[in-house]
């Protein structure tokens, strides 16, 4: 008797502390555990947290910007460590490449009610993962500071550049530009999508040979060179969440930025006044010419691992269903990403996103060897950046470095 | 002692050595000999939110069946210690011919990762490693001719930087040097120059890890001479005195001979430490300009890449490297000790 006015106790708390989440009236029910890992942005806390929601096991999650050089090694152990990663159009290759992760059809087909067809991932015909985001990378301003500068917002980098120039001559700001430039992962990204604005192509056709050191390749990084001027000193080391504080401080005028950061930057609580009213977004920007912006598409999406048990992925697929479930969309995870969960509403902070899609913006490709080129442009580009060398140089040594790579790997002989 | 009860002494020791040191290096030199077998790849139509598409894949059904064949994958022999990423045999053969002087073959070789990182390690433990011990050496004389009451206190403070770990110690100075940081900003304060970057520089990127190296190393050094000059025998101290010497001189010609043992031992583990350089590159994000091998390590296990025989080659070559650098540091030992079992 005690224990079940306890137990009525307890269900009537969860039912009014947590009455948003449980608007349906019933909540998610698991039977083993679960464990999750994936990077660390807002968007992806909110799917965390609605997986954790699920009774009757534990739900772990391990969110980190580093989650790819723990993701691969963690799924590989029988049994994984992890049960499912969140990850996005890059990092499912290296899962697919190791053979990490299972086919998700006979758990769609038994609890993927709601998906739709665009969530499903396939690759060759079977589905891989569920994407539940999509992002981009695109201009957000600062209409004060352009306004005050004469300038409206820029259509192309050439514009950024220039506009950039004036802001700084007017003493508005020291460094108006801003931009995810860490040597690594994130300069690699820049280089990709102002290669991609350039109409380059990464690798000869049908082969994991590289062809980047050309004349696209080298207008490339004569821009980001050119952009980096008028960027704080310091940006071989900001990566987004440097970036973003930057932002927020009021220190940028202009950057190329995560779709997926946007709210937080207009957010009362976490940013400055005057920067919470001024934040402004924009369309991807084009480059040389070109009509292709320079930017690419990126779904976010989970898998399951595959050397877990069954019941264990029953309950990963539960719990994760539950992390993108429409009902959870509410004021304050909807702004957090362009969702492709049914129900969602683009709002002020996903306009970016929606014009790269509309702009018929390339999605970052898939390819197995597509990350050895990512890794050896991080490293390689650095030395043009810092001007110890010429762009050509640059150019020769990432395709040397990729080369390697691509060799030790065995995607070229 | 008979050989017997030598062995039964010794078992424990030589087997937890074969188990933790012996093993791993066999392991590391046999996985560098190997690389994944060449990828089986087909072309295959892949769905995702933006549309379907043409794409190439790995055939995962034959690249298992070629795995299960042959675990260790494809033997190359010595193909990744001779690869751009290693020693770069090739390369350098070729910057050797293309280059007029030596200036230029210098800085062609500093293009290529592994001797730009042999260049940042070498100079970072060359540089290191003295000052420690000098500053390590420099407290601990300090220190000792401190008050009774005053040493505990001290002695608390002078390990704190150790007492911090790597990580922690590097991202909060990391902060502080920052261009808009306490530090960063006095800085241009100082040298009235609104756009100097600690970051942005190698050179002061290199004098910042030196300095955050040394930091971190000196109270090792200065606790280990600081027991050490709890045994310097008094007399000879007193006797010294006597005769007139400085206090200078009785450090250089009683204390230091008296330590150099200890000096030796330290040099030897920081010499070994600071090859092996890595939380203050990843705390200070110096990548950009500064690399050490476990930095290479490092990034070549993680990420969407994990090339893990370019990771096991360079752990050979950081053991490689090790050896080297202690050759000199052994082979004194060994003669001190052939000396005195001579006596």
């Amino acid at each position: 008797m005690i224990k079940n006015i306890m137990r009525l106790v307890v269900a009537s708390a969860i039912a009014v502390f947590a009455a948003p989440i449980f608007a349906d009236g019933h909540g998610c029910k698991i039977s083993a555990r679960v464990s999750i890992v994936g990077n660390e942005f807002p968007a992806i806390h909110a799917v965390a947290d609605g997986a954790k929601v699920c009774k009757g096991s534990e739900v772990k999650a391990n969110l980190t910007a580093d989650h790819q050089k723990i993701n691969v090694a963690g799924m590989s152990g029988n049994p994984a460590e992890y049960t499912s990663a969140i990850i996005a159009n890059s990092s499912i290759v290296a899962l697919m490449n190791n053979d990490v992760i299972r086919p998700l059809d006979d758990l769609v087909a038994k609890h993927g009610k709601g998906l739709k067809k665009n969530q499903l991932i396939t690759i060759n015909g079977k589905v891989m993962a569920v994407a539940f985001m999509a992002n981009a990378q695109h201009l957000v301003y600062r209409s004060d500071i352009l306004e005050k500068a004469g300038l409206s917002a820029p259509k192309t980098y050439e514009d950024m550049l220039a506009g950039a120039k004036i802001i700084k001559d007017k003493g508005l700001m020291d460094y108006p530009l801003g931009g995810a430039y860490k040597a690594g992962w994130n300069l690699a990204q820049e280089f990709t999508n102002m290669y991609i604005g350039h109409g380059g192509e990464f690798f000869k056709p049908g082969s994991a040979e590289v062809s980047i050191n050309n004349a696209k390749g080298v207008a490339t990084l004569e821009m980001l060179k050119a952009l980096s001027a008028y960027m704080n000193p310091d940006f071989l080391t900001h990566d987004s969440n440097a970036t973003s504080a930057e932002w927020k401080a009021g220190n940028v005028a202009m950057m190329n930025m995560w779709g997926s950061r946007m709210g937080p930057l207009m957010d009362p609580e976490q940013s400055t006044p005057t920067v919470v009213k001024t934040t402004t977004l924009g369309d991807p920007m084009t480059v040389g010419g070109g009509s292709t912006p320079a930017t690419t598409l990126w779904w976010d999406g989970w898998t399951v691992a595959k050397n877990i048990s069954d019941a264990e992925a029953e309950a990963t697929f539960i719990a994760m269903m539950n992390g993108i479930n429409p009902k959870r969309l509410d004021d304050k995870m909807m702004p957090l990403a362009v969702w492709l969960i049914e129900g969602f509403k683009p709002g002020p902070a996903n306009v970016g996103v929606a014009a790269a899609a509309r702009m018929n913006a390339i999605p970052y490709p898939m390819l197995p060897y597509q990350g050895l080129l990512h890794s050896a442009l991080g490293s390689e580009i650095v030395d043009f950046m810092q001007g110890k060398e010429d762009a050509a140089t640059a150019l020769a040594d990432v395709e040397a470095a990729y080369t390697a790579a691509a060799k030790e790997k065995g995607f070229l002989n | 002692m008979k050989h017997k009860t030598f062995f039964w002494f010794f078992l424990p020791t030589a087997s937890a050595m074969i188990l933790f040191i012996a093993l791993p290096i066999f392991s590391i030199v046999i996985q560098s000999l190997f690389t994944p077998h060449d990828a089986v790849i087909i072309v295959t139509e892949n769905c995702d939110p933006f549309g379907c598409k043409q794409e190439t894949t790995i055939d995962q059904e034959a690249t298992r069946d070629l795995r299960k064949s042959e675990p260790l994958g494809k033997f190359v022999g010595l193909e990744i210690y001779k690869d751009r990423g290693h020693l770069a045999v090739n390369e350098i053969k070729e910057i050797w011919v293309e280059s007029n002087n030596f200036a230029e073959f210098r800085n062609n070789i500093g293009n290529l990762p592994f001797y730009r990182a042999m260049a940042f390690t070498l100079t970072f433990t060359f540089t290191v490693t003295p000052l420690m011990l000098v500053f390590g050496f420099i407290i601990a004389l300090a220190v000792n001719s401190l008050h009774q009451t005053l040493k505990g206190l001290t002695i608390f403070f002078s390990l704190l930087p150790m007492i911090v770990s790597p990580l922690i110690g590097s991202l909060v100075l990391f902060w502080m040097i920052d261009s808009r940081g306490i530090i960063g900003e006095a800085l241009q304060y100082l040298f009235e120059d609104p756009d100097l970057s600690l970051k942005a520089s190698t050179g002061l990127t290199w004098v910042m890890l030196i300095v955050y190296g040394v930091w971190h190393a000196a109270p090792f050094s200065f606790v280990v001479f600081y027991a050490g000059l709890q045994t310097l025998p008094m007399d000879t101290i007193e006797s010294a005195k006597i005769d007139g010497a400085s206090r200078l001189q009785q450090v250089w010609y009683v204390v230091i001979p008296h330590l150099m043992p200890l000096i030796t031992f330290v040099a030897l583990m920081q010499l070994m430490d600071n090859f092996r350089v890595f939380e203050p590159i990843v705390g200070f994000s110096a990548e950009a300009h500064a690399q050490s091998l476990s930095w290479f390590i490092f990034n070549d296990l993680g990420g969407e890449t994990r090339l893990l025989s370019s990771a096991a080659t360079s752990s050979v070559l950081t053991i490689i490297g090790v050896s080297i650098l202690l050759f000199p540091v052994l082979i004194r030992t060994w003669r001190d000790f052939n000396e005195k079992s001579a006596k």
